[in-house]
């Protein structure tokens, strides 16, 4: 019962709480750009305009590919609140990333294909980190399910700081904020800036900024298990995760994808790799 | 209930422009204006845009590029052209490249008179150029429904 609440709940308020976010996210950028901003509810607004423009096609399988990546955050959202298996829930993920990326190659489109390929290469960089995490939680509560990694209630944080610090890290590629926002960016005024976005129109663009929406919340769903001991400390980190994040979209250029890759695997194994090899010299396995 | 008029994304495009409206044209998007207050992004995609405004008058070599802009942009959608040059022609209408204002191209639906045009005027004439978007979404439900 509580599992089907919790589908249930994901299914109907991540996309609800990811609009705010999303709101507030821009009130806050606007703040630190000595702007008043938009409205909270704003993000929900252009959806719902994108939903009632004309549906622009240059590939007739373009929309498919966007609806099938919709489809599979939601199932991966699925999976991951119902308690399912974490590293499954990593490579669910991934299948959506995938189905993503096709959908920005069919268009035949060059803005489009180089913002797939940079999609490509960002997912290269940051599944290291996410795939670290799963093994560490692991190593710590001894089990892949997300609810038996809560029911573990060990500070999974106090065990894995290093590991958190690459999730972090490449939480900034998976939330598309500057430096990061290689392959399509919220601060587009370029057909190469919005890449992966720029042949998609009206409800196509709708149907992808809701699928970013339901990704948000699971990303922030994944800070939690680091902090699951503790409810309130773990609603803290992501408040304090998620204003980190705006902080270095506002304060950082865009960098080049050499340097994305090069510094999510450095980052990747520098702290991630060798907190697991700590872990597990000091569990003495 | 429309958000139509809540979330108008703009394209901006600087036909012949001396570059004077452009900066008018930019500095709506600076602390001081800030449009998007309104919900008004600077796009840079005609695929993503519901307004198109134009500045400078249009020569016979952006003639094509104007056109293919506005092909792009998905219904419903209106062009505002800001300035003098970009009405008529400007001083420049007798230039021997010149074709004359925006609407020598495509049709205009807001002209926002002006050498160059202060940010109030560009924002108040956007805000205009919302109206005119209304109506044209519900003139298009209309020819749907009779379809």
């Amino acid at each position: 019962m509580k599992t089907a609440l919790l589908i249930l709940g994901w299914i109907i308020l991540a996309p609800v709480f990811g609009g705010i976010l999303a709101g507030i996210d821009r009130i806050i950028t606007a703040r630190m750009q000595s702007r008043v901003g938009p409205p909270v509810l704003q993000p929900f607004y252009d959806v719902f305009k994108l939903l009632s423009k004309q549906n622009i096609v240059v590939n007739a399988f373009q929309n498919f590919y966007m609806v099938c990546f919709l489809v599979f955050v939601i199932i991966t959202g699925v999976l991951f609140f119902s308690g399912g298996d974490l590293l499954l829930t990593i490579f669910a993920l991934t299948v959506a990333g995938v189905f993503f990326v096709l959908g920005a190659y069919s268009p035949n489109s060059p803005y489009s294909n180089i913002g797939a390929e940079r999609e490509l290469i960002q997912m290269m960089s940051y599944e290291p980190a996410l795939i670290i995490s799963a093994i560490g939680m692991y190593l710590v509560t001894n089990s892949w399910n997300v609810n038996e990694i809560i029911a573990s209630s060990k500070p999974v944080i106090k065990y894995l700081p290093g590991v958190f610090f690459a999730f972090v890290f490449v939480l900034t590629i998976k939330l598309r904020k500057s430096p990061f926002d290689l392959s399509t960016s919220h601060h587009g005024h370029q057909e190469l800036v919005k890449g992966v976005t720029t042949e998609f129109a009206g409800p196509a663009l709708a149907i992808i900024e809701i699928a970013h929406w339901y990704e948000n919340i699971l990303l922030l769903g994944f800070i939690f298990l680091f902090f699951s001991f503790n409810w309130i400390a773990a609603i803290i980190a992501i408040i304090a995760t998620y204003f980190l994040e705006i902080l270095i979209d506002n304060t950082y250029a865009r960098l080049t994808w050499h340097f994305t890759v090069r510094a999510s695997w450095l980052v990747a194994a520098l702290f991630g790799v060798s907190n697991i090899i700590l872990l597990l010299l000091l569990n003495g396995k | 209930m429309s958000f139509l008029k809540k979330s108008p994304w703009i394209i901006h495009y600087d036909g012949s422009s001396c570059n004077g409206c452009d900066i008018e044209v930019l500095a709506c998007l600076t602390p001081l204006y800030d449009i998007e207050r309104f919900g008004i992004i600077n796009t840079g995609n005609p695929k993503h845009a519901d307004i198109f405004v134009i500045t400078g008058s249009i020569n016979e070599q952006n003639i094509e590029i104007v056109k293919n802009i506005y092909n792009q942009m998905p219904h419903p959608k209106v062009v505002a052209a800001i300035g003098i040059c970009a009405a008529t022609g400007g001083i420049f209408r007798r230039c021997y490249n010149v074709k004359g204002g925006v609407d020598a191209v495509i049709p205009v639906d807001i002209y926002i008179p002006g050498c160059p045009p202060r940010p109030e005027a560009i924002i108040d004439g956007v805000v205009s150029a919302l109206k005119v978007l209304e109506e044209k979404k519900q003139a298009l439900k209309k020819s749907k429904v009779s379809a």
